[in-house]
């Protein structure tokens, strides 16, 4: 059985106004259906449309177009979904993410069209084009993998590499060698501490790599708040002050950018909220559905709130919707008298006034540190950047993770150190140093058995 | 006289190999040197051990013999790896030296259609690329369809002790002068390889009182699925455990240069897996001891073999080393260690059948073909008799899968690696080990030996009928409830077990760590042996890891089926990088899963080959072999 492969199929992903995430297999349909608004759409008739949402769970992800697109009348003759996806480039990588969740594998160059001529839909003449595609040993994966990594990480990951081969190995010696008592016999007390600290380690890494696409495509921080609060005099009250760099990173994103700042070697984003801001609703509502939406794109909220006036119902459910999501209060207008009360939440709150500009020093330190940015000493610093590095970092962590319960009940060792070999080896294949023989090198070279 | 199949060598690889053609009903002559040598055990007297015991299941599985003879011939066995996981689990015997090779002998006289002849052979009769037969020294020809090369060390053999070295096989034996040379002619790839094996103790020599003993199982064990245990589980030989000390190794170090291998007199490569003691303190200077075993060789005379303790030393210096080590003070050696080079041929020059690339109808099995160790050779000259004789049924040869046995894994790796130094299995060579384990070998083998007819039919019902015990057992556990009891309910209390709930079938109660089909048995009467409970308790505890496993193998799968024709033009493909391109027309896999295993070939190359054969054979892609 081919596996299921998925890949964004457009060109210079950022810079048309719609992306399309292609997904193709066997299982293309069941993983739609599970990261879909619309749960029946696995049953829709093939070659047709339909509107919706990506979802993360409950989470809406963007608004989507998916098309259905069943074997055999498809490009590869196999089960096709297509999403085309508007919310720029992040949200794509998102989406690609959430589908690599699934049981799907990201697609090589090429593939698409290798399927589509090995499952008799194009021609031969079409095949030698994806030939020359697939031109060998200059796009060697592993090489290609290494150019999207410097010293600090490898060096990490090495370490990492090494700690679970020796952790493998001593595993196996004792299989392969058990009358040898003189060796350390691996017990599950002494996995443990190991395979914690190689969990610590792997979240390390996964949360630089998420530090990492911040310091290459800048924070995006979304404005929000009811009409009136005082968003706008926010907005440039921020800009103003850092005499605001006009958007031009295009080929990096999509979204409506009011503008960006460049705070401490960090670009901060402002998203285009107008949607939310310019509402019309005479009954004052901030348009919950909306900021939902929006919430999603930006790493990081914004809401003001004007403590000159009382809670909404609107906006105490808005500061709940926030949930996990990175966020700060900004409690605007301190220049007037205070009249918010009943005010609970955990977020950060700045007490501060647009207009006076007040509290927006404080503003910024606070969106800065909520990332852990400040300490990073050196902003070219390579991380883990490509999708395909960090689904394996995750999956590696995964399986510690598996390992690390496994552990905890009586699982004998055996398979234990089934999840400890496949996380070893998704690390190899990030730093593409990974050979079959690696293990039973290492058993000889640490260990002194024999007749 | 013409013979259908002609085995050279009595070792373990030719004496599976001549049986297994002469079962199958081809006219089989096994010549060997010295009829006395058949079934010999020059190095360890065991058989079995972790990976190999679960190989001597497979070799069950399929019809030899080294299983069913082990078990008639052992003073003592046990399980290895009990608490370590079900996969690892395997059996190892302490086979008696005398016995093994006697009773093997029996097995061979016994069999239909195969003759022994004592002779030494020197060259091969070919025509036109293809073997007829062997010439001996004697220059007497004898004429056969299939020639299977079993020489063991015996290729070239030098035996070395310190710089003394001697032109001879194991024991002093004759050794094949011209053998290797004449493959040479004909385009083999001859490399030179070593192994060693530790000095004998005279029995009343050694003071015992110093050594901390080894006991076998409590539980009764075979090898073979067909046979039931006939030994006495409380009269079981005990074998010792004792150590170096800082004494041996002062003796080594001073004299390091005296040995063969570290004096320059050795130019074969040696296993990593078996170093001599002086490569262990050179490798390992930070080791203050190295284990040895002392395990007797026979009942029928008292030498004791020192496991752990080979060397290449001269006598002089191994004497003194002997003597340093506690309770060996007054020690008789009766056979000094030694090391031997011999030759060997490239593994990457035969079929997956075992069938050389070069010359047709010939079979190599065993250390001619790079490997260590009787089981690794044994399960060789099964396959290798196997294949030779579908070859002359005219029916497919039997390719062993990585996920159906050790034998499969052993033999890819041996024929798409190569091998550099002689090969040993190892549960960590097998990625799927998880499915590959000592207590399935007949359900994942049996019933291909049936379809190869390797077996015989009451060796195909033993194994139905198990089949049929397993789903009776399985619904007896789904339909079985424990009643709490105040009985029960105490016995559980001894072992620390709580049950909430009544009624709970006892299939529900296996998937949790704590309860065992040994625990069951202690708290109700289950009428099925453990044999059967184990193995359904494995497919429920086991069952997510299990299953990962299988997965992967599917995903692999499809890659094995897709077949390479044998007249494959690497040259005419476009775009393959240099190095996969030369080590594709090196090995010349058989299926694209085999050229995916090859090391320096990639992912892209293979997407290339893929494309290629597309392209060339388009749907009627040919089968090859």
């Amino acid at each position: 059985m081919e596996d299921t492969i998925a890949a964004i199929a457009t060109n210079n992903i950022g810079i048309g106004a719609i992306n399309i995430i292609r997904i193709s297999g066997n299982e293309a349909l069941k993983i739609i259906q599970k990261i879909f608004s619309n749960k029946k759409i696995s049953q829709a008739k093939s070659h047709t449309i339909h509107y919706g949402y990506i979802m993360d769970n409950d989470q809406k992800i963007d608004e989507v177009l998916v098309t259905i697109m069943k074997a055999p009348k498809t490009y590869t003759k196999e089960d096709v979904v297509e999403i085309n996806c508007h919310g720029g480039f992040e949200v794509t990588r998102k989406i690609l993410s959430l589908i690599l969740k699934q049981n799907a594998r990201l697609a090589e160059k090429g593939e698409f069209t290798k399927r589509a001529f090995l499952n008799g839909r194009i021609n031969l003449l079409e095949a030698e084009a994806v030939e020359d595609l697939l031109e060998s040993s200059t796009s060697n994966q592993s090489t290609l993998a290494m150019n999207h990594l410097t010293g600090k990480t490898t060096e990490l990951i090495n370490s990492l590499r090494d700690q679970m081969a020796a952790l493998l190995a001593n595993i196996e010696v004792n299989i392969d060698y058990p009358e040898y008592i003189d060796e350390l016999v691996i017990t599950k007390a002494n996995i443990t501490p190991v395979l914690t600290s190689i969990k610590t380690k792997l979240e390390q890494i996964i949360k630089e790599a998420q530090n990492g696409q911040i310091i290459k495509n800048g924070l995006k921080v979304a404005i929000i708040g009811k009409p009136n609060v005082g968003k706008s005099s926010l907005l440039n009250a921020l800009l103003e002050e850092e005499k605001a760099i006009v958007t031009d990173i295009s080929g990096t994103t999509r979204d409506v950018i009011e503008g960006s700042i460049i705070y401490q070697g960090i670009i901060i984003n402002f998203l285009d909220t107008a949607g939310i801001r310019k509402t019309t609703d005479k009954v004052e509502k901030i348009g919950v559905e909306k900021s939902k939406t929006i919430m999603n794109q930006a790493d990081l909220i914004i809401l003001v709130l004007n403590q000159n006036e009382k809670l909404t119902t609107e906006e105490e459910e808005l500061i709940k919707n926030i949930g996990n999501k990175k966020a700060i209060i900004f409690l605007n207008k301190q220049d007037l008298p205070t009249k918010i009360e009943n005010l609970s939440t955990n977020l950060p709150i700045i007490l501060g006034s647009a207009k006076i500009k007040k509290g927006i020093e404080e503003l910024k330190d606070n969106i800065i540190s909520q990332f852990n940015l400040q300490n990073i000493e050196n902003k070219n610093l390579t991380y883990l950047t490509n999708i395909r590095q960090i689904s394996l970092a995750k999956e590696a962590l995964q399986l510690i993770n598996q390992a690390i319960n496994a552990n905890k009940k009586d699982i004998p060792i055996d398979m234990v150190s089934i999840d400890i070999k496949n996380a070893w080896e998704c690390l190899g294949k990030i730093i593409g140093q990974y050979y079959e023989e690696e293990l039973i090198d290492n058993i000889f070279s640490r260990f002194c058995l024999g007749k | 006289m013409k013979y259908d199949v002609i085995v050279v060598g009595g070792g373990h690889a030719g004496i599976e190999a001549a049986h297994m053609t002469a079962f199958k009903g081809h006219k089989t002559i096994l010549i060997t040197m010295n009829i006395k040598n058949i079934g010999d055990m020059p190095c360890n007297p065991s058989i079995g051990g972790t990976a190999k015991g679960i190989i001597v299941r497979e070799i069950d599985a399929l019809g030899g013999l080294m299983g069913k003879i082990a078990d008639k011939s052992h003073f003592q066995i046990k399980m290895l790896n009990n608490s370590k996981g079900p996969a690892v689990r395997s059996l190892r015997c302490q086979a008696d030296k005398i016995t093994y090779p006697k009773n093997m002998l029996e097995a061979l006289r016994n069999q239909k259609n195969l003759t022994i002849k004592e002779g030494k052979v020197e060259n091969l009769l070919i025509k036109n690329n293809q073997v007829e037969g062997v010439s001996l020294e004697t220059n007497e020809e004898i004429k056969g369809d299939i020639v299977i090369l079993t020489t063991g060390t015996y290729l070239k053999a030098n035996v070395l002790i310190g710089s003394e070295s001697k032109k001879q096989g194991p024991h002093g034996e004759d050794r094949s002068n011209h053998l290797s040379d004449n493959l040479k002619k004909l385009g083999f790839d001859i490399q030179r390889l070593k192994t060693g094996t530790p000095p004998r103790i005279k029995a009343s020599s050694i003071d015992f009182s110093k050594m901390q003993e080894e006991k076998g199982d409590n539980q009764l064990w075979t090898f073979s699925f067909d046979e039931k245990p006939i030994y006495d589980i409380n009269n079981q030989q005990k074998c010792y455990l004792l150590y170096t000390n800082q004494k041996t190794h002062e003796i080594i170090m001073n004299n390091l240069n005296k040995s063969a291998m570290y004096g320059g007199y050795v130019t074969g490569v040696g296993p990593r897996y078996c170093p001599s003691i002086e490569d262990k303190l050179v490798r390992f200077k930070d080791k203050e001891r190295h284990q040895l075993f002392l395990e007797p060789e026979s009942l029928y005379y008292d030498e004791w073999y020192l496991q752990g303790f080979s060397t290449s030393m001269p006598k002089d210096v191994q004497t003194q080393m002997v003597h340093s080590l506690q309770g060996l003070e007054n020690a008789q050696i009766t056979k000094y260690a030694y090391a031997i080079e011999y030759d060997a041929i490239n593994p990457l020059q035969m079929k997956p059948t075992l069938e050389s690339k070069i010359i047709a109808n010939l079979y190599t099995a065993g250390q001619i073909n790079g490997t260590s160790g009787y089981e690794e050779a044994a399960s060789q000259g099964l396959i290798a008799g196997i294949n030779a004789s579908l070859k002359l049924e005219n029916q497919e040869p039997l390719i062993l899968k990585r996920n159906e046995a050790y034998i499969g894994v052993l033999i890819d790796d041996l024929v798409t690696k190569g091998t550099k130094e002689p090969y040993r299995m190892l549960t960590s060579r097998a990625e799927y080990r998880l499915l590959l384990r000592h207590d399935n070998a007949d359900l994942r083998l049996r019933n291909i030996a049936w379809q190869v007819k390797s077996i015989t039919k009451e060796q195909y019902q033993n194994y139905q009928n198990k089949l049929q015990k397993l789903n009776e057992c399985q619904k007896y556990l789904q339909t079985t409830k424990l009643n709490l009891t105040k009985e029960i309910k105490n016995t559980l209390k001894e072992f620390n077990i709580t049950i909430n709930k009544n009624q709970q079938s006892l299939y529900e109660l296996l998937k949790r760590p704590e309860i065992t089909t040994d625990l069951l048995p202690k708290i109700i009467n289950i009428p099925y042996n453990n044999e059967i409970l184990e193995e359904i308790e494995i497919q429920i505890k086991y069952e997510g890891y299990l299953n990962k496993t299988i997965k992967e193998v599917e995903k692999k799968a499809k890659l094995d089926e897709k077949q390479i024709p044998e007249d494959i033009d690497y040259t005419k493909i476009k775009n393959l990088a240099s190095e996969a391109r030369q080590k594709l027309e090196q090995i010349r896999p058989i299926s694209i899963g085999q050229a995916s295993r090859i090391s320096g070939v990639n992912p892209s190359d293979i997407s290339i080959l893929i494309i290629y054969l597309k392209k060339e054979y388009g749907k009627n892609e040919p089968r090859s072999i």
